[in-house]
């Protein structure tokens, strides 16, 4: 085999594995999304985080704002402590309700934001006051027990 | 009793042989690395063996990837359906590609396929003196003949995993989606959203990388170290094969609880 | 006429052991080759001729004694010292140890593109000029496997000499070859090193050939020098090692039988009851 003919040959197997690579990056997995340029940083306190784990997002009105970044345990409150990282053109008022939901029926948790009406921004280091906990089923079949005992007559 | 006792002098042996051999290969390790320059000037020795173990195991990689794709799709839909979960086919297909089964056994044929040739070649070469006969024309045969080998494995290892996942999910896709009949959207979808560029590609890539260098050490070393006879070459390229995949077995236990423990 | 008492020796070693672990191969050997001398090393399988080439060629190492090669001592030399040296010598393996990945026309080549910057055409030429002093021209274009061991052996020449090297070294160049090809080889060794103005090494087992073109010769046995001398001086020697070597004679001081008891202990009616 000639050398030019082997070149072709080894150019073209090394075009088709770069391609394999660029496609996996790019139709399989999600290259941009981890990425935002620039974030601030914003902490909130729950009751209970129920499954959210690091690296989950934090969404508003449903698109991805930002990044679940740490989650710790405040010993003063008793209380999980949440710190997320938020993309820096996304600015939410001071008193921006957090959430933790369930993605689906029984899908992965994440943090959603609803928006208050407040002037003044939250800013890199603030905490969000108001948070509501996740929903954890066992309390919830307890509520439902309880609210169906409390239907029936009581005769 | 004296049986017994021979029989842990033969182990004991053994171990103390394996060992030798590990800290001889190491040091062989260090000169392959050292005498690499010429693989790097005169690239076309490492384009001719990119050649013979990349390109050259082209097919039997991208039909193997084709088929461990179709496989996992199938497998994969007939439990997912039973949780009413089939749309996250793309998800088991693509993670598991790209974090185990691609780099995993793509070496693993690799192995098989270029690591025992090499083997092959530079044994013949030890046995008919021609590494012998280019050190007495004052060319270092580890920069000549066998480092070209060592990176030209190197190479070709990653790019063949990443074509073997490839084809793979297109695998997957063709059973899950046109075969089955999964939906289209949900499968690429719930793919990109679940797949990570850097935890489950990227730790991919750097799998293979980490196996290439593995395999492509085994097989010139084995081939190199061979005793010059027909027999002694044969060895070789068994030992070349089972050290192979015993490595990249263990490697692949130990690189993914590195990488993959962060995640709960 | 003692080559030892020679200033003008290429070749000179001194004393020399070699040691293969614990086996001694070479026991204090002296030995020296003058320039433009053709050298014949003999003896029985396995008394160090190889071993002895690797010596002069820097493969082994000596464990004690020196090693003399155009006046550099081996032992001192680092590899690209050593490398530069083995430049400056041809070798000649046992069954050619061509690279069978390549032509025969690559094969000789290689010395001249690996060590030398001369452009292609230069090249060219040059290795059609070796090839043809060895009568191989028209078989350029062949690859190794294609080629008869006489060839084969031929072609592995032409690729010793390619740089005119002023040590030319031979492990049995004669085994295997018929009777043909065997005249063809001896008379390329004497003409090429005497053109060449070069001096030869040859390990060999054959008598007839060697005393033909040889200067000289050296009987080696359990690791030392027996007997040497001119091939007239072998032919009429009366040592008994000589006379038995190039006499054929099955017993003489390399005895017939490996050492063993007497032949009644052996058998089993011979045993005592």
């Amino acid at each position: 085999m000639s050398r030019t003919s082997l070149d072709l040959w080894v150019g073209f197997f090394v075009i088709i594995g770069m391609g394999a690579l660029l496609f996996l990056a790019m139709k399989v997995g999600n290259v941009g999304t981890s990425n935002f340029d620039e974030t601030y940083v914003i902490k909130a306190q729950f009751d209970n985080i129920g499954g959210l784990k690091v690296r989950a997002p934090v969404k508003s009105a449903g698109v991805v704002v930002g990044r679940v970044t740490n989650i710790g345990f405040d010993t003063e409150s008793y209380r999980a402590e949440v710190t997320f990282s938020l993309g820096a053109g996304y600015r939410f008022p001071k008193d921006t309700i957090a959430t933790i939901l369930t993605s689906g029926l029984l899908g992965e948790q994440y943090v959603g934001l609803d928006a208050g009406g407040d002037s003044e921004m939250l800013t890199n280091g603030d905490a969000v006051q108001l948070t509501q906990s996740a929903v954890v089923l066992e309390k919830l079949i307890g509520q439902f027990m309880f609210d169906k005992a409390a239907e029936t007559p009581a005769n | 009793m004296t049986a017994l006792l021979d029989l842990v002098r033969r182990i004991g042996a053994g171990v103390v042989e394996a060992v030798w051999r590990i800290g001889f290969a190491t040091r062989f390790f260090g000169l392959l690395l050292a005498y690499s320059g010429q693989s790097l000037a005169r690239l076309h020795l490492t384009i001719r063996e990119i050649y013979f173990s990349g390109v050259l195991s082209l097919l039997i990689i991208v039909v193997s990837g084709l088929f461990v794709g179709m496989v996992l799709g199938l497998q994969g839909y007939e439990t997912l359906q039973r949780y009413g979960s089939s749309e996250a086919l793309g998800v088991l297909v693509a993670l598991s590609l790209t974090r185990e089964l691609g780099p995993v056994v793509a070496a693993l044929l690799f192995a098989s396929r270029a690591g025992s040739a090499v083997t092959a070649e530079i044994g013949l070469m030890k046995t008919t003196e021609q590494l012998k006969a280019m050190d007495m024309m004052a060319v270092n045969p580890l920069a000549r003949v066998v480092a070209p080998r060592f990176w030209g494995g190197v190479i070709s290892m990653p790019l063949l995993a990443a074509l073997f996942s490839a084809m793979g999910v297109f695998g997957g896709w063709l059973i899950g989606v046109v075969f089955i009949g999964v939906d289209e959207g949900a499968f690429w979808s719930q793919m990109q959203a679940a797949v990570d560029f850097r935890f489950d590609v990227l730790n991919g890539v750097i799998k293979s990388f980490v196996f290439g260098v593995a395999v492509a050490l085994i097989a010139v070393f084995e081939g190199y170290d061979c005793t010059p006879t027909a027999e002694g070459v044969s060895r070789a390229i068994t030992r070349t094969v089972v050290s192979s995949a015993l490595a990249i077995l263990a490697l692949d236990f130990v690189l993914t609880s590195f990488m993959f423990r962060g995640q709960s | 006429m003692t080559p030892l008492d020679s200033d003008d020796a290429l070749v000179r070693l001194q004393d020399v052991r070699f040691a293969y672990g614990e086996r001694e191969i070479l026991r204090g050997l002296d030995f020296s080759v003058r320039r433009g001398q053709v050298v014949a090393v003999m003896g029985g399988s396995g008394c160090g001729k190889t071993t002895l080439l690797q010596l002069i060629g820097g493969q082994l190492r000596a464990s004690a004694g020196t090693v003399l090669v155009a006046g550099h001592d081996l032992a001192r030399l680092s590899t690209g010292q050593l490398y530069a040296l083995r430049r400056r010598m041809g070798m000649l393996f046992q069954f050619g140890a061509l690279f069978t990945d390549m032509s025969v026309f690559d094969n000789v080549a290689f010395p001249l593109r690996e060590h030398t910057d001369l452009p292609s055409e230069l090249i060219h030429d040059l290795v059609m000029m070796k090839l043809n002093a060895v009568g191989l021209r028209g078989a350029a274009k062949l690859k190794p496997a294609e080629l008869s061991g006489g060839m084969a052996r031929r072609v592995a020449l032409a690729r010793a000499i390619a740089l005119d090297p002023m040590l030319i070294m031979y492990d049995e160049p004669f085994a295997g070859l018929d009777p043909i090809s065997l005249g063809v080889i001896g008379q390329l060794i004497r003409r090429l090193n005497d053109a060449l103005g070069a001096s030869t090494v040859m390990v060999t087992h054959d008598i007839v050939e060697s005393l033909q073109i040889v200067d000289y010769i050296y009987f080696i046995s359990e690791g030392r020098i027996v007997a040497q001398g001119t091939p007239d001086e072998i032919r009429a020697s009366a040592d008994p090692f000589v006379h038995q070597f190039i006499h054929a004679e099955a017993d003489g001081p390399v005895p017939f039988h490996y050492p063993a008891g007497p032949l009644a202990e052996s058998l089993i009616g011979g045993r005592p009851a």
